[in-house]
């Protein structure tokens, strides 16, 4: 168990969005616990919530027709979801920060990014211009942008997608947060340029010692970066355990069906087919009833038609949300 | 001995940059760079290289949908380099591609059965009964319901589309196949799907393939042969195995232990490259890849490595390996 300080805890966390085609339960029920200074990982696939959690912990959900309906986010124990919006300004890109998967939409082509950087120190500390741009030439370095003094002036558009990457980081780390959230912020990258910021960011997390929240759909990036991973399928957690546990003995089966499905980097060529996961993702719209991976379980019985199944701790942290889990 | 399909030699595509009030041409675009590989009969040949290798604009020059700036292109031994578009028309039933992006690529005015008849509309293929039972019948080879070919495209899954995009590609029954980025567009639990699929109708329809990818692991499932380009160059080219066992180029290495392994207890050797592909407008001198490569030594600057065969089978372009 964890002896560490818990820094966010979600509970039941639900957001909806109500469009004109109707209800979509993006999040429903989601848990969640980072620790102080613990780099979770929260893997899925595209619509399984990962992205409208964070967007929710940032209180950053299009309102409307987003909608958090229910749960809490415990922020060192305050309810974020109480806080109004200037309370809420405080936090966000001060003690959370986020980076996202598309560093050219997320930084402003008309201002240089040392502009854009130092407007984000000066907004949370009390400090003057020359300092604010010492420190932003101090951030692009600590970040690994050769000759910061002359990218300080720079566009965006004069950069390349990893120097991009870069900046967000540098933006999103100049204030010192004590959780920083990657929304595929490696997804859009070339691999060469994934392992340098993949390597930068573990770096900095030993160095800064902030929590991380890697949300991602690449199992390998998680493998690399997370000592806990969490596992949604379609608004809900489906299992959350360590790393280990999660690659050594997945217990939900589609966990265990994901992990099957990819391709082996380091394994020999062989003929056979890969162990598929039959079907698709369900329709946000049409959630099926009980358990929501059933349609596509192996496993699936009766019941797993009929009711839906609660998260429950199987062995010390490891949750499943599963009627039948596999035996480990 | 396997015949070769196809083969380029010394194949070139550089698109002009115009510039100035008479729109001379100020500078060119190197995407493809004298590039040489085969592809063998019935195999599928990987073809790796990060956003900016001229990767998938090799496919198509390979195919004749762009024309080559220079080299030679040669299918089943005849050099169809400078074949004109009417040369041409018999030979692309031959010849097929599939896209990366399933919204893109797919008419979204047309319902899918017409979307995968057009080929055969094109090419002038049999009666009007013909091509729709040719339709239904490919419908359900690549897995889809044939009584969903009323439907338009935005009704479908990106999967699916996929599968609608292939069944268009396989509709004339081609010898090649070229797939760019095929499956890099779907969910995870969706790949897997699409490869199996891939690789079930290869062994049933004796395809072949150029596989056109960046992820490393699909591309080692799926290859019999890889070739890996940088910056318009194809730097090392082997079987499958011998490229991901024993690496040569120091790129090719790099871009290995590069890759995210999906278990925590791998621990390995990175090679972390600094800074980022340099411009194909202007490519570095000598060999394109010295000026992030760890080994660069003063003759790389100087002079573009030879392509040497350092086994059977396995080429690379590296002066580490020329010099005594």
């Amino acid at each position: 168990m964890d002896n560490r300080e818990v820094l966010v805890d979600i509970k039941n966390l639900r957001t909806f969005f109500y469009t004109e085609d109707g209800v979509v339960p993006a999040v429903d029920g989601i848990d969640l616990t980072i620790h102080r200074g613990e780099v979770v990982g929260l893997v899925g696939e595209s619509g399984c919530g990962k992205s409208v959690t964070a967007l929710s912990i940032m209180r950053l959900i299009p309102n409307p027709p987003g909608k958090i309906i229910g749960g809490d986010i415990y922020f060192h124990g305050e309810n974020l979801l109480a806080k109004n919006d200037e309370e809420m300004r405080q936090i966000r890109g001060d003690k959370i920060s986020m980076i996202f998967q598309e560093p050219m939409t997320s930084l402003n082509p008309v201002y240089t990014v040392g502009n854009q950087i130092s407007e984000a120190i000066t907004l949370h500390q009390k400090i003057d211009e020359a300092e604010a741009k010492k420190r932003t030439i101090e951030m692009l370095h600590l970040v690994g942008i050769p000759e910061p003094e002359r990218r300080y002036s720079q566009y965006p558009h004069e950069m390349s997608g990893g120097m991009r990457q870069r900046v967000m980081i540098a933006m999103a780390l100049s204030s010192n947060p004590e959780l920083l959230i990657s929304d595929e912020a490696t997804t859009a990258l070339d691999v060469t340029i994934q392992a340098q910021i993949l390597d930068l960011m573990r770096g900095l997390q030993k160095k800064l010692g902030m929590a991380i929240l890697i949300i991602t759909h690449n199992l390998a990036v998680v493998a690399e970066m997370a000592e806990t991973i969490a596992i949604a399928y379609a608004g809900k957690i489906v299992e959350n355990a360590s790393a280990k546990e999660i690659f050594r003995s997945p217990r939900h089966p589609y966990t265990y069906g994901l992990l099957q499905s990819i391709p082996k980097f380091t394994e020999k060529k062989t003929n056979e087919p890969l162990p598929a996961i039959e079907g698709m993702v369900p329709s946000p719209y049409h959630m099926p009833k009980g358990c929501r991976y059933n349609p596509r379980c192996p496993f699936a019985t009766e019941k797993c038609r009929e009711e839906e199944p609660e998260i429950v701790e199987v062995t010390p942290g490891h949750l499943i949300r599963c009627f039948h889990p596999i035996e480990s | 001995m396997a015949t070769k399909l196809v083969e380029v030699q010394k194949l070139k595509k550089w698109f002009p940059i115009k510039g100035g009030i008479f729109s001379t041409v100020v500078a060119s675009v190197k995407a493809v760079d004298e590039v040489d590989f085969f592809i063998y009969q019935g195999e599928t040949l990987g073809l790796v290289g990060e956003s900016g290798s001229g990767k998938t604009t090799a496919g198509r020059t390979l195919l004749k949908l762009l024309q080559p700036t220079g080299g030679k292109i040669q299918y089943k031994g005849a050099d169809i380099t400078d074949y004109s578009p009417t040369q041409m028309r018999p030979l692309r039933r031959n010849m097929q591609i599939m896209f990366q992006d399933p919204y893109g690529s797919l008419n979204p005015r047309m319902p899918v059965g017409d979307i995968i008849q057009e080929p055969l509309d094109v090419h002038v293929i049999g009666t009007r009964k013909e091509r729709h039972d040719a339709v239904t019948t490919m419908m359900e080879t690549v897995g889809l319901r044939p009584e969903y070919e009323k439907r338009y495209p935005h009704e479908f899954s990106g999967g699916q589309r996929q599968r609608i995009g292939l069944a268009r590609a396989l509709i004339l029954n081609p010898e090649l196949l070229v797939l760019d980025e095929p499956i890099s567009a779907l969910d995870v639990s969706i790949q897997s799907q699409i490869i199996n699929l891939l690789q079930e109708l290869q062994q049933r329809l004796n395809l072949t393939y150029l596989f056109i990818a960046h992820d490393l692991a699909v591309v080692r499932h799926m290859s019999d042969r890889v070739a890996v380009m940088y910056l318009g160059k194809v730097v090392e080219t082997a079987e499958n195995d011998e490229l991901f066992d024993h690496p040569l180029h120091p790129y090719t290495q790099a871009l290995l232990s590069a890759v995210p392994v999906p278990d925590p207890d791998v621990k390995r050797e990175r090679i972390i490259l600094q800074g980022d592909i340099p411009s194909p407008v202007n490519p570095p001198s000598g060999c394109h890849f010295r000026t992030r490569c760890p080994y660069a030594m003063p003759i790389c600057k100087e002079q573009e490595p030879a392509v040497v065969e350092a086994a059977p089978g396995h080429t690379v372009s590296c002066h580490l390996l020329t010099k005594k």
